[in-house]
């Protein structure tokens, strides 16, 4: 269905004069035939030209039975844009990895133009795919016909967010676990954490199947799972000499750069000190060929990142410096430590206080204490500065002596 | 244990009867039925179990202001026709 109704969009237009794919032109072609995205252009021409918002926040609308999933907007205009007095964002679980068939999208896109503006954003940062533009009428329609064709809303919210990955071991030789097996179980096994916000806050699942972290887990969830290795880099020797032939400066390049310090180049033998190695990957990215991850691959558990809103930006912290991940994933003792950690959370976390940021505030040891989880060394971020420390033990070990 | 009816029910009450007074999040929720149930109380059971059958029936509903919230069901006054 053609649609008649245009707008003069002086300030919009400078925005697809750019190098840069723009999303004006998107909106404008999907404006073409969908009412909604056509009066969306309307509206943003209208807040560029006043400096001013038009969006409104809806904080009850969603599915029956669900706690997530939709984000709620309404304009303060909606008389003069009535296409987009609803325009409600819906999240959707994107599947493990980001694989669709063509003809899975194709069906997607008919069931958003049919009861949306047909405007998408893939993917959100959490991972979902974000379906942009919906009426409260339509919401559960649209949700239907999603379940009809295999997929389930994702969160938001105080809940479970939509757990995503890296391609992993379907694409990556890298990968030192089955990270979109694990995606896939975690979104099963915490539906109810998904759908039925129970937390102070945002809780957010990513997984990584090597310390590369393609998904920047450790910058961007509250439960970081990284693969990494325990046993010996592999070598290639052979491959080693390939690339210092082929013009790799192994010393430059690689050693001098090893955060360990542990990486020793003869020019014909390349020798690793495993027991300093940060497995950072570098060297391994640059000759990967001729160097692996270890064989003994698991996972190392980091908790506590999030970007910067009300606090600054936090990186996680390992909690768990390395565990094997193997089905049958439900025997896996990490749930109980997660649940565990969840409680302690939920028991003394403040309104919109990320777990990272109850721990900072409570003190890792304290967290620690709760948990039942000991302390080791790879928690430690870097060696302390301040002499005026005093462990417990060692107070309690001077009392006895006095 | 207690039974998922009677936290159930607790839990409608405590909502409704505090409607428009006070937001209650799902760990309000529990820790009130803590107080209330003892020991006999377990949230990632009966308390789970009587969140999602209040939710499902719609007697309740999530709501999200600034976090998550669990309410009767009310029109919000933002929502446009
Ligand atoms: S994080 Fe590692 S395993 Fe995953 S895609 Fe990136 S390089 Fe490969
Ligand atoms: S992985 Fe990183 S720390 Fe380990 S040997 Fe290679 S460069 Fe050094």
């Amino acid at each position: 269905m053609a649609v008649d109704k245009k707008y003069e969009t002086p300030m919009l237009d400078q925005l697809e004069t750019g190098p840069w794919p723009s999303f004006v032109k998107e909106i404008k072609a999907a404006g073409e035939e969908n009412p909604m995205a056509n009066d969306l252009i309307g509206l943003l021409e209208q807040s560029y030209t006043e400096r001013l918002g038009h969006w409104k926040h809806g904080g009850i609308v969603g599915v029956m039975g669900y706690g997530g999933g939709v984000i709620g907007r309404y304009s303060d205009l909606p008389e003069k844009y009535p296409a987009v007095s609803h325009f409600h964002t819906i999240r959707v679980n994107q599947p493990a990895g980001w694989y669709y068939t063509a003809d899975v999208l194709h069906k997607l896109c008919d069931i958003w133009d049919k009861h949306g503006s047909g405007l998408t954003n893939m993917h959100g940062s959490t991972g979902d795919m974000v379906l942009l533009g919906c009426t409260t009428p339509d919401l559960e329609p649209v949700f239907s016909e999603l379940t009809e064709l295999g997929f389930d809303l994702g969160g938001s919210g105080s809940d479970v967010r939509t757990p995503s990955c890296c391609c992993g071991q379907s694409r990556c030789e890298w990968a030192c676990y089955d990270t979109m097996g694990l995606t896939h179980f975690i979104t099963q096994k915490f539906q109810d954490e998904l759908h039925r916000p129970a937390f102070p806050y945002k809780m957010k699942f990513k997984m990584s199947g090597c310390p590369n972290d393609c998904v920047a887990s450790i910058a961007r969830s509250d439960i970081s799972i990284i693969g990494t290795w325990r046993d010996e880099i592999q070598i290639n020797q052979e491959e080693v000499r390939n690339y210092s032939k082929n013009g790799v400066n192994i010393v430059k390049e690689i050693a001098v750069l090893c955060p360990g310090k542990c990486i020793d180049w003869d020019g014909n033998e390349i020798k690793i000190d495993d027991s300093s190695c940060r497995h950072c990957m570098h060297c391994i990215n640059v000759m990967p060929k001729g160097l692996a991850p270890g064989k003994d691959r698991g996972a190392v558990v980091l908790m506590g990142a999030k970007a910067p809103i009300v606090e600054g930006a936090l990186l996680s912290s390992v909690i768990i410096p390395f565990m094997k991940i193997e089905e049958p994933y439900d025997d896996m003792e990490f749930w109980e430590v997660i649940e565990e950690m969840w409680d302690v959370w939920c028991d003394n976390g403040k309104a919109r206080e990320r777990i990272g940021e109850f721990i900072q505030r409570v003190g890792l040891g304290n967290f620690l204490d709760e948990v039942g989880l000991e302390p080791v060394a790879e928690m430690v971020a870097h060696p302390r500065d301040n002499p005026y420390i005093f462990y417990e033990d060692y107070l309690e070990e001077e009392d006895e002596d006095e | 244990m207690a039974a998922v009816e009677e936290v159930r029910d607790a839990m409608y009450k405590m909502v409704s009867g505090s409607a428009g007074q006070k937001k209650w999040k799902a760990t309000d929720l529990h820790k009130a039925c803590i107080e209330l149930f003892g020991d006999d109380y377990n949230k990632r059971k009966e308390g789970k179990e009587a969140i999602k059958e209040l939710v499902n029936s719609g007697k309740l509903v999530y709501t999200y202001f600034g976090g998550s919230f669990i309410e009767v069901p009310r029109v919000e006054g933002a929502a446009n026709d």
